[in-house]
């Protein structure tokens, strides 16, 4: 398995030289030239020769693949830059707000599991009743009210109705204070995993009535096993696997793709802070923000490589032989 | 002899494929919400709309809705229907144009990587995986960063994301269409690979795209209003759902009509184009064919 898993990693390295030169050539493509972008309108005021010795110092007198190749060269040494906006190396900026998105997915995944799992095995187990009738419903709203409106309508509930302003701007960290800081996330995380739930009821529910069509169900079920025990054993395991594709899938994106949610409810995540690198056109920050989401993406491609490996043993076998 | 003849029951000829998409319930919810969508949005862009969607009226603002304004007026006493409508148009033409340029480079890109294979497929599908990598929002994000927003730079960042997704999709059936005896036949009698591509793997790869297309054009409309709430779409004050959306955050408590109508309209759409991609997928997924 280990043989598996290193040949998986080793696949990936392919994809995350394309990752770093995407988002290297990205980044350049962008209109201006960088030392205006860092000094702002100060740049107006510096002479030919200032700017000549600006450019030689942060290397743009380079050719484009020298200035790519010390780019990795330096990332591969974990320095990511610097932001001038934050005055901070990029790595620190984007560690210290890491842990905000990370917690806010990993409650948004538990979330949308709990609901979706459930809801999808029961609408499974009760094909074609009104209650199978009513999850499906459900999956159809969470699929079609896109997170945005979510979240502006749990503010105007909240306000409204509860008097209660979720954030105004001051968020509490985990370690300061727990209650606190859950009050904080649970309706972001609400947010996002309502949508999220709907997507993993409807492959729950389709991926069980699959395996419940299965001859080794029907087996199970001519031994006397207990329902409980086919449906544990048997049939949500066999399920799982698709379910695993998607939440590897939807997590890789939470960890980078909840821009819009964090802005709703002014948290200060990984969202909002490539949100702001965008509009503070901060490239440094923009360009290690991207390479960062992406990655994580790659890793936790690699983590539902490895899940699968758990659920199913023929597939590293397979793969191997 | 002649009494060993025996009779053969002809199965009964498959009901053609519109009456079996309307045989679906979720195809024929979505073809009429679809419907009611594009009447909309082609009133919208024929100028049909009660009043104008950006006159400003400083009178009439943050009026409920009423007789005269059907879905009431915003901070700037502009007719919400009317905008909604604009709106509609504005969403429309972004979904079909993005979709119609990502469908078109992904299914070529798609289809040639699978007929090819070997290194042309290598170098595809790698570049594809490297845009996978990326959440659909944020790599939208990036492109409307390096092309500055607007309209059409809407289009051609949902179109970015889009395309690998139906180039994976076209992939896997090319694979097996090529294999076909007839694209076998089709090269025997010395047709070239442009034309075998054409006119004989394209037509049979066509079924999951065609329902590709339909969760395309949901996607987009929700990434459209994404990028407007966020001010990086349609710029203000042309009106956009999502830029809709985000103007009434602040006003919610006082005209919660600002927020309920283009919430609505934007839910109404994407439902829309889902039930049909569901309805389409019932009817050309021979996987599913024949399980209800």
């Amino acid at each position: 398995m280990a043989r598996y898993i290193a040949q998986r990693a080793i696949a990936f390295i392919p994809t995350v030289l394309g990752i770093s030169l995407l988002v290297f050539f990205a980044i350049r493509m962008i209109p201006g030239d960088a030392i205006t972008a860092m000094l702002g309108t100060e740049a107006g005021m510096l002479t030919a020769n200032q700017r000549a010795a600006l450019e030689e110092y942060f290397g743009l007198d380079k050719p484009l693949y020298e200035q790519y190749l010390s780019w990795l060269g330096n990332l591969l040494q974990g320095d990511m830059g610097y932001s001038v906006r934050h005055g901070q190396p990029v790595l620190d900026v984007i560690l210290a707000r890491f842990p905000v998105t990370l917690e806010l997915a990993v409650m948004a995944v538990l979330i949308a599991l709990a609901i979706g799992l459930t809801f999808g095995v029961l609408s499974a187990i009760f094909h074609n009743s009104p209650l199978d009738l009513l999850g499906q419903l459900f999956a159809l709203i969470g699929l079609a009210a896109p997170n945005f409106l979510i979240g502006t309508l749990i503010i105007y509930v909240l306000s409204v109705y509860f008097g209660i302003l979720p954030n105004a701007g001051n968020y509490v960290e985990l370690t300061e204070d727990p209650v606190r800081n859950l009050q904080q996330l649970i309706f972001p995380a609400i947010t996002l995993g309502f949508a999220f739930s709907a997507s993993v009821m409807r492959m729950t529910r389709s991926a069980m009535l699959e395996v419940l069509g299965q001859d080794y169900i029907r087996t199970a079920r001519s031994k006397g096993l207990k329902e409980r025990t086919i449906l544990r054993r048997h049939a949500l395991r066999n399920a799982l696997i698709p379910i695993v594709t998607l939440v590897g899938v939807e997590t890789g994106y939470l960890l980078g793709g909840t821009v819009i949610v964090e802005e709703i409810f002014t948290l200060p995540g990984i969202g909002r802070l490539t949100y702001n690198a965008i509009s503070q056109r901060d490239y440094a920050l923009i360009q290690g923000v991207t390479l960062f989401i992406a990655m994580n993406f790659v890793v936790i491609n690699l983590i539902v490589d490895f899940v699968y490996t758990l659920l199913d043993p023929r597939i590293s076998y397979a793969k191997q032989h | 002899m002649q009494n060993n003849i025996k009779t053969l029951d002809i199965p009964k000829k498959e009901p053609g494929f519109a009456r079996r998409l309307l045989r679906s319930p979720s195809g024929v919810v979505g073809i009429l919400i679809i419907t009611f969508y594009l009447a909309v949005a082609v009133a919208g862009a024929l100028g049909l709309t009660p009043h104008s969607p950006l006159e400003q009226n400083r009178l009439e603002r943050l009026k409920p809705p009423s007789q005269v304004y059907r879905m009431g007026t915003d901070l700037y006493g502009r007719d919400v229907a009317s905008r909604i409508m604009d709106g509609a148009t504005n969403s429309l033409r972004v979904a079909l144009a993005s979709v119609f340029l990502s469908g078109t480079v992904g299914t070529l890109l798609g289809a040639i990587s699978g007929f090819f294979g070997g290194l042309v497929d290598q170098i595809i599908m790698r570049v594809m995986d490297v845009f996978f990598a990326f959440p659909a929002i944020l790599l939208a994000l990036l492109v409307v960063v390096v092309l500055g927003p607007g309209l059409n730079n809407t289009i051609l960042a949902i179109a970015v994301v889009y395309t690998p997704i139906f180039a994976r999709v076209a992939r896997g059936p090319t694979l097996s269409v090529r294999e076909m005896d007839y694209v076998t036949s089709a090269r025997c009698v010395g047709a070239s690979d442009t034309r075998i591509l054409l006119r004989h793997v394209l037509p049979n790869i066509l079924p999951p795209l065609i329902v590709q297309v339909s969760l395309a054009l949901s996607w987009s409309l929700l990434t459209e209003a994404g990028l407007s709430f966020l001010g990086l779409g349609t710029r203000p004050p042309q009106a956009s759902w999502g830029v809709m959306l985000s103007e009434s955050r602040a006003l919610a408590e006082m005209a919660p009509w600002l927020m309920i109508y283009p919430g609505l309209a934007i839910m109404l759409g994407v439902l829309g184009f889902n039930l049909l991609g569901d309805g389409l997928r019932d009817v050309l997924d021979p996987r599913l064919r024949g399980k209800r």
